[in-house]
């Protein structure tokens, strides 16, 4: 059965108990995971989403990982963390390292989405980046966070150096791409849409 | 507020009464309500200065403490910001024009690749309210901005802010290279943003990480006054 976005939000997903892999990632990227493992019969990975709200709290990712690795990896041969930076400053990597378990490249899901040497090339400073699973929690993660919906006109002090709001698309949604383009139309932002796919994604479950 | 205070005539409290309900009034973000008080005591003749000090930054030192605890959050310590900014909007030709004391000077700026700037601008607030003279230089600022209206402005202190990771590290490149110039002790350097921590500010090389806009105001009049101190002992 497919996660829901709430529960992937505030709860996470518990793993199968099936696997030799452990997967600890972030809710954010469960339904992607979940269609690579079906899509390329990856039936040695196990899917443990940690809530993806964490993204708004990146100083509680680390601990997080590391309080879920301590829990459950002994289940498996392996375990790796399919986060990237996720604003921790470093935080995380220096915790995966310590604990000996991999993750993925990059600053954010932004960046491997795109794929990382690209999106760090491009330097888009004035960018402000949705996935498939933030266009459709956009009001979780954006816009009741920052009070938006309580004082909108507070809307340009949090984007007003903004230009630009880059929908990068997993998939081929046409609704989506509406609802990521009236997101954008709420902020005030210029908007564009690009397909990218599970970008460097794939790669990085392919060697996990 | 609650329904009792649609009635509250602001100019029919006395001043200690209504320096308390600006208290309130800021820590509420009624910008409206700010901006009609700071004119009433102008025209009771208080001193700008004393408006500025007793009332505004007094007000938005508790929503700060209380950011710091984690009562507030974000956007209301905007909507304060914006509220604050309202009185300081009367306040600011006439503290120009007054004897209001001189702490000092600052260049404040996002650091290149960065865009946010809401933590630079309180700070950037809080800094004026405690008297500093502030030169903003916006966001996304190369090295070459600093150390340009570093000289130009003759200031006491640069100020670096990041919001991003990926960004911070610039910091160290602007401090490294004061260093390549022979200037890096000329200045006092404060660093702050969400992603930075102590560790971080001693490893570039900066004076301070400021947690917060209070502690970024406490930290810069001490190391003026001791920079001062030093000076003097050294005359």
């Amino acid at each position: 059965m497919r996660p829901d976005d709430a529960t992937l939000t505030r709860e996470g997903l518990a793993p199968s108990g099936r696997g030799r892999v452990l997967l600890i990632a972030c809710g954010a990227l469960a339904r992607e995971i979940l269609a690579l493992i079906g899509q390329n019969g990856w039936d040695h990975l196990d899917l443990h989403c940690l809530p993806a709200i964490l993204h708004n709290r990146p100083d509680r990712i680390a601990p997080a990982v590391e309080a879920a690795v301590i829990a459950r990896g002994a289940a498996y041969e392996r375990v790796f963390v399919v986060y990237a930076d996720c604003g921790t400053g470093g935080d995380l990597a220096r915790t995966c390292e310590r604990l000996g378990v991999g993750m993925v490249e990059g600053p954010h899901c932004y960046a491997f989405y795109e794929g990382v040497a690209d999106f760090a090339e491009k330097g888009e400073v004035t960018c402000f980046y949705l996935t498939d699973f933030l266009a459709r929690q956009f009001d979780a993660f954006v816009w009741t966070p920052l009070g938006l919906d309580r004082h909108p006109e507070l809307r340009a002090m949090y984007f007003g150096n903004y230009t630009t709001l880059v929908y990068q698309a997993q998939t081929d949604d046409p609704a989506l791409t509406a609802l990521a383009q009236s997101h954008a139309e709420r902020l005030g932002l210029g908007f564009e849409r690009r397909f990218t796919g599970y970008g460097d994604l794939a790669g990085a479950l392919a060697r996990a | 507020m609650a329904d009792e205070d649609d009635d509250l005539i602001l100019s029919e409290l006395d001043d200690e009464e209504l320096v308390a309900q600006m208290f309130d009034d800021l820590y509420d973000g009624m910008r409206d309500e700010i901006m009609e008080a700071t004119q009433i005591l102008l025209d009771r003749g208080w001193a700008p200065y004393d408006v500025l000090t007793k009332s505004l930054v007094g007000g938005m030192t508790i929503v700060g403490n209380d950011f710091r605890d984690g009562i507030l959050f974000v956007p209301e310590v905007l909507l304060a910001a914006n509220a604050m900014k309202g009185g300081m909007s009367i306040l600011k030709p006439l503290l120009a024009e007054t004897d209001a004391p001189r702490m000092g000077k600052m260049v404040i700026g996002t650091v290149k690749g960065d865009i946010h700037d809401i933590g630079k601008n309180l700070v950037a607030m809080m800094m004026e309210g405690a008297g500093f003279e502030v030169v903003d230089l916006g966001i996304n600022n190369a090295v070459e901005a600093y150390l340009e209206a570093l000289a130009r402005e003759k200031a006491d202190i640069l100020g670096m802010s990041a919001l991003l990771t990926t960004t911070m590290p610039y910091m160290k490149v602007v401090i490294d290279t004061m260093k390549e110039q022979g200037i890096r002790d000329d200045y006092i350097v404060l660093v702050g943003g969400a992603p930075l921590n102590e560790e971080f500010g001693r490893a570039i090389g900066a004076d301070a990480y400021c947690r917060d806009a209070a502690v970024a105001v406490e930290t810069a009049k001490d190391w003026v006054s001791r920079r001062h101190n030093q000076m003097q002992a050294g005359a």
